[in-house]
Order: structure tokens, then sequence, then C-alpha cells
């Protein structure tokens, strides 16, 4: 099976309720075993989407196809499509062994055949030795793996996992983000995730999909979406960056030719759809080299800094006004630059990135 | 509890709490105390004796209460399932289809007999009975209890179904669970102790009616109520007094049952 071909195709998919619109025209690719990740701020249409996907609501305008088939008609017992929700929803007054099978029994498997499959999965999930107890009688992060096993067991063409994590505590949460990544390696199955956690999106996906209200910012790899950026809501979502007022005197090729504040020029790698006059570049706090002030090199005032530990976060501002957060890695330096001293700040080649907003 | 607003120490909580349950249960327990009396005397204490419970089961009385049982029973078990059915399909109406035209009328429709004063339904069911040229009879009782039983049946139903998230059915679908089967594998499950508590209030509600049923019935059909009603017009015999305590002892049990099934349930979500 080709690694690319696209198991779920999101066509322009408008979702209204009423006189809200939740999606705005979403379109994405989900290719076959891939991780696709969901992220963006609370109330940007994540769930809707994830609903529209599994049947639970009808999208207004666009397509939803499962491997190139429209699932329009299709209500949401007949989609090859299965969902971890959010809180779990375990059936509580059955047991583990049988929330498991369930799927199986209504997809017409015998009892045996689905209680030797459920067991398989159960395995995977490491939950054998609860099998015969209820729900209720779990821990959060065990039920959590049973919500996942119950969804696994059909063999899902697609899974859909809407923040699984969440009612994690934090430790558990770290531990659960790698066992997750692994099963959804042995299973092959594409698994559309949703958070809106950037560490965990960042951590786990081959692919993000950055919403914001309704609309999609930007697709890409984990990297592609922290080293570049499409537009001010991905690059300020993402990480922590500084955003810099700039003036743009050409972009071709990919790369712009622009002036800093204070006038320093400055070649960089544009985003697509960028053009010339008043733009903001993007640059990272960790890629922003410290010096002395002088020729090339961006002039501020240190302000305050913060001893974050493997990190030393030095706020600054630039002759203009405007704040620049800057981090130097803590190398045991003897001094940290004083609150009121000048530096000078070198942007490295690569660095920054001018955004198309 | 902080202990100034606990309300146990009230002036006045001890002694209110007591007069309550005097009120309450004094003639409960004088009635269930008299019926093992000796005497046929219903105020003077005779020594302490089974008889009249014997009376009840064998004495010339006995024929008549035994049919009056056996109609009592069989109507409410047969109003209560019917309203209990009734009541389920209506919750499942008003808590799992969304928003609909009316919805809020069929809410008030469905509890307005708890409003209406009871003796207005039994002169309107017997008008509505005669009017459609009904010939009264245990079918009139059937049906006029069925119909006052629903919202009896509705209450705890409803709550239950309030209490059960949908997720569980979505998850169901979502699992190839066609519409019936999330339903009946999944949400009916789910909804048992509020449809037990919900058929047990009902069964006893019907059990208990006196007022509709002495309308409707027709000459000659008798229920519990009724028949020992026409007993007492004759006067108060302590065989009444162990019939009563009969029929209390089997309306405590229900309504343990009930609640017992009630906690059960909750214990468990
Ligand atoms: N049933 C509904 N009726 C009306 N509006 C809705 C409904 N469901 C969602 N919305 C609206 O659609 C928008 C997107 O909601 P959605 O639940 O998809 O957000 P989300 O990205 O999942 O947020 P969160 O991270 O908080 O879960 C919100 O503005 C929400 O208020
Ligand atoms: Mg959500």
């Amino acid at each position: 099976m080709d690694q690319h071909s696209v198991a779920v195709d999101v066509d322009r998919v408008v979702k209204r309720y009423g006189t809200v619109t939740a999606l705005h025209g979403v379109s994405m690719d989900i290719r076959q075993g891939e991780f696709f990740t969901l992220l963006g701020p609370s109330g940007c249409g994540k769930t809707t989407l994830l609903r529209c996907i599994a049947g639970f609501e009808d999208v207004s305008e666009g397509a939803i196809r499962l491997k190139g088939e429209d699932i329009a008609p299709l209500p949401p017992h007949k989609r090859p499509v299965n969902t971890v929700f959010q809180q779990y929803a375990l059936f509580p007054h059955m047991t583990v062994l049988e929330n498991v099978s369930f799927g199986l029994r209504r997809r017409g498997w015998s009892d045996r055949d689905a209680s030797g499959r459920s067991r398989e999965v159960l395995e995977m999930v490491r939950l054998s030795d609860f099998a015969k107890r209820r729900p209720g009688q779990l821990s959060g992060g065990q039920q959590q793996r049973v919500a996942l096993a119950r969804a696994l067991a059909p063999g899902p063409e697609v899974l859909l996992l809407d923040e699984p994590l969440s009612a994690l505590d934090l430790k558990l949460r770290q531990a659960v983000r790698v066992e997750l990544k692994q099963i959804q390696r042995e299973t092959g199955i594409a698994f559309v995730f949703v958070t809106h956690d950037q560490e965990e999106a960042l951590t786990m996906s081959d692919r993000i999909a950055v919403m914001s209200e309704g609309r999609v910012q930007q697709i890409g790899s984990p990297r592609a979406i922290y080293e570049a950026p499409q537009n001010r809501f991905v690059a300020d979502f993402i990480g922590e960056t500084n955003l810099l007022d700039v003036t743009v005197t050409s972009v071709s090729a990919g790369m712009a030719e622009l002036e800093l504040p204070g006038g320093l020029p400055l070649r960089c790698p544009a985003a697509e759809g960028a053009v010339q006059g008043a733009g903001h570049v993007s640059v990272r706090p960790e890629r922003i080299a410290i010096g002395a002030p002088g020729a090339g090199t961006l002039p501020a005032t240190v302000a305050d800094h913060v001893y974050l530990g493997t990190d030393i976060q030095l706020h600054a501002k630039l002759d203009d006004g405007a704040p620049i957060l800057v981090r130097m890695q803590n190398a045991g330096q003897d001094s940290v630059p004083e609150a009121g001293s000048r530096l000078g700040l070198t942007i490295e080649a690569g660095a920054a990135r001018l955004l198309a907003d | 509890m902080a202990r100034h607003t606990d309300l146990r120490r009230f002036t006045g909580f001890r002694g209110l709490t007591i007069l309550c349950l005097v009120l309450l249960y004094a003639p409960l327990v004088i009635v269930a105390v008299y019926s093992f009396n000796d005497s046929a005397s219903i105020t003077r204490w005779g020594g302490f004796s089974g008889k009249w419970y014997v009376d009840v089961f064998t004495g010339p009385e006995s024929p008549k209460f035994r049919q009056a049982a056996v109609n009592s029973f069989v109507i409410a078990i047969g109003a209560a399932t019917c309203a209990t059915i009734i009541a389920t399909a209506a919750a499942v109406a008003m808590h799992r289809t969304g928003r609909f035209r009316g919805k809020g009328a069929s809410i008030a429709l469905i509890n307005l007999p708890l409003m209406v004063p009871e003796i207005v339904t039994a002169v309107a069911s017997l008008i509505f009975f005669i009017t459609i040229g009904f010939t009264t009879g245990l079918l009139t009782i059937f049906i006029a209890h069925l119909v006052f039983c629903i919202p009896f049946a509705y209450l705890p139903i409803s709550a239950r179904m309030q209490s059960v998230p949908d997720m569980y059915e979505q998850a169901a679908m979502d699992l190839y669970a066609t519409p019936w089967e999330a339903f009946r594998l999944v949400l009916l499950p789910l909804m048992i102790p509020g449809i037990l508590s919900g058929f047990l209030l009902a069964f006893i509600i019907s059990l208990d009616d006196f007022l509709i049923t002495n309308f409707v019935k027709g000459a000659g059909i008798e229920t519990l109520p009724t028949a020992i009603f026409g007993s007492v017009k004759q006067g108060i015999k302590p065989n009444i007094m162990a019939i009563s305590t009969l029929l209390l002892g089997v309306s405590v049990v229900f309504v343990t049952l009930s609640w017992l099934i009630g906690r059960a349930g909750q214990s468990r979500t």
C-alpha cells in the first residue's frame, strides 16, 4: 500500500450551527498510516471536525471522503472510523472485555473470535489482567487505554482521538504519549489526534494542522510548523517567538530582502504569500545571538532576565521600544547582562522568517 | 459542618422532629398493633392474636377480598407495565431527539395529571367513558390507572435519562451499533434503575388508588381500596386493620426496593 495515499480527504468543509460558523471551508488530506494532529486553541473547531468525520454532525458544505468515497450518506455506524472520546465513554455496565469486543460483535464476529481478538488488543495496551473488571474499577490511565483498545479492536481505517490525554495528570500524560505513538506505528492506522497542547503536537505528530477560528492556518511537519511558520498566528501559537515589524523591499523565489527596526538590512526566507511593504518577521528567542553593540548588529537594552535552569531568558527592548526576547543557553556563564546594559543582537542566517501577514 | 450552622443544634429541632414523626406514623402503628388484637373491639386491647389475619383469608368476607386483591394486582401490574413503556418512550423523545416543536408543551402534558385535582380527573374519566359508551368495569379501571400512572413512571425514568450522557450511545454507534442496538445494548441497561423505580412507583400508585377507581369501576367490581372502603362503611372490624397492615407491608417492600434500585444505579455510574 502506498504510504502516501490519502485516508481521509477533507474538502472545503463548512459547518454551521444556526448563526455560528464553526468551520469555514476546512481542507486537509490525512494520509494512510500517519499520525495527524489537529492543533488549535479552545473553540477553533477541532471537535467539530472530528464529529463531522465520525458522522455525528452533517457538514453544511463541502465533502469528506474516505479512501476517495464520499461518506456524507453514511450514518456513524456505517463509517469505518472509530473514536477515542475525551471522557472515554466506556460502557459502565460491561466488563473491559465486553467493551473492547463491542465493535467486533456489532460487525458480526462470533463471541469467540471477538473475545480472542479483543484479548490481543488488550495485550497490546498491557491490560490483559483487567479483562474481567468494569470500567468503574480502573484508574484514569487504565480507562484511557481501554478506550484506545475498544476503538482499535475493530481495525478502523482511521482512528479519531479527541484530547485523549487531557484527563490524565502530567506524569502519566508524558508516558502515554510515547505509548500511543508506538501503538500508532505498530498498527499502521491513521490517527487524527486533537490537542490544544503544542508540546504534545510537536512530539507526537507526523504532520500537524494548526487551526484557528474554524480555519486551517498551516499544515506541515512539526519541524516545518515550528521553523517555517506561515503567519503570525502559527508563529505565536507554537512556541515562543519575536514578531518584529519590518519593511520588505523585495520578495523573490522564497527569499525576502527587508529592513529590521532601525534600518538593519536582512535577507531571510519568506512565507508563501508574503509581499513587499510593511510586514512581520518571526525570530525564535533561542536563535538570537548576543554580543557587544557594533556595526551589523541590532542594538537593544536589557530590561530584565529570568533564570530558567537550562536557559536564561533576557527581556530586552529595541531602540524603537519594541520588546524582544532572547534565550541563551545556560553554559555556566559567569555573568548575565545586567538590566540597563546595551547589547548588539545578531540574528543568525536562516533564523528569521518573513510571515505572510 | 460548622457547629452553629448544624441544623441539629437549632432550638426545638428535636421536639419538632418527634412531633412530625408521631403525626405521620402513630396512626399506622396503631393500625398495625391493633390488627393483632384478640378482641373484636378496635379500641380495647384484648391480648395478642393472629386471628384477624386468618379471618382475612378464610372468614366470611374472604372471597370478596380475594377477588378484590386479584383485581388490584392485575390492574396495578398491567397499568404500571404499560405506563412504564410509554414513559420510557416519552423520555427518549424528550431527552434524545434534540429540539422539536411543542417540546415544552409535551413535557407539560405528560406531567399535568400530577397537578390536576384527582377528583376532577375522576369525574372527567367517568364522563368520558359514559360519553363514548364504554361499559364500566375492569377495563375502564385499567385505562384510567394507566393514564394517571404515566407521569409517576415518567419522573424517575426521565431523571435517570438526563443523568446518562448521550456520549454512551454515540460511542456505541461509533462502534457500528445501529441506533436500535445502541438503545437496546447501551441506553436501556443504563436506564434500568430508573425504569424499575418508575415501574414500582406506578405500581404502588395504582394499587393504592381509591378515588378514581371508585368513579370508573363498574357495579360489583372492586379493588382492594374500594372493597376496604365498602367494608368500613358497615363498621370497622379488626380484619380491616389486618388487610391494611398487609397492604402497608406490600407498599413498604416496593418503595424500599425502588429506593435500593435507585441507589444501586447511582453508585454504578
Ligand atoms: N452544538 C453546537 N451548537 C452551537 N455551536 C456549537 C456547537 N458545537 C460547537 N459549537 C461552536 O463551534 C465552535 C467550535 O467548537 P469545537 O467544540 O469544535 O471547539 P474545539 O476546538 O473542540 O474546542 P476545545 O478545545 O475547547 O474542545 C465553538 O465556537 C462552539 O461554540
Ligand atoms: Mg473539543
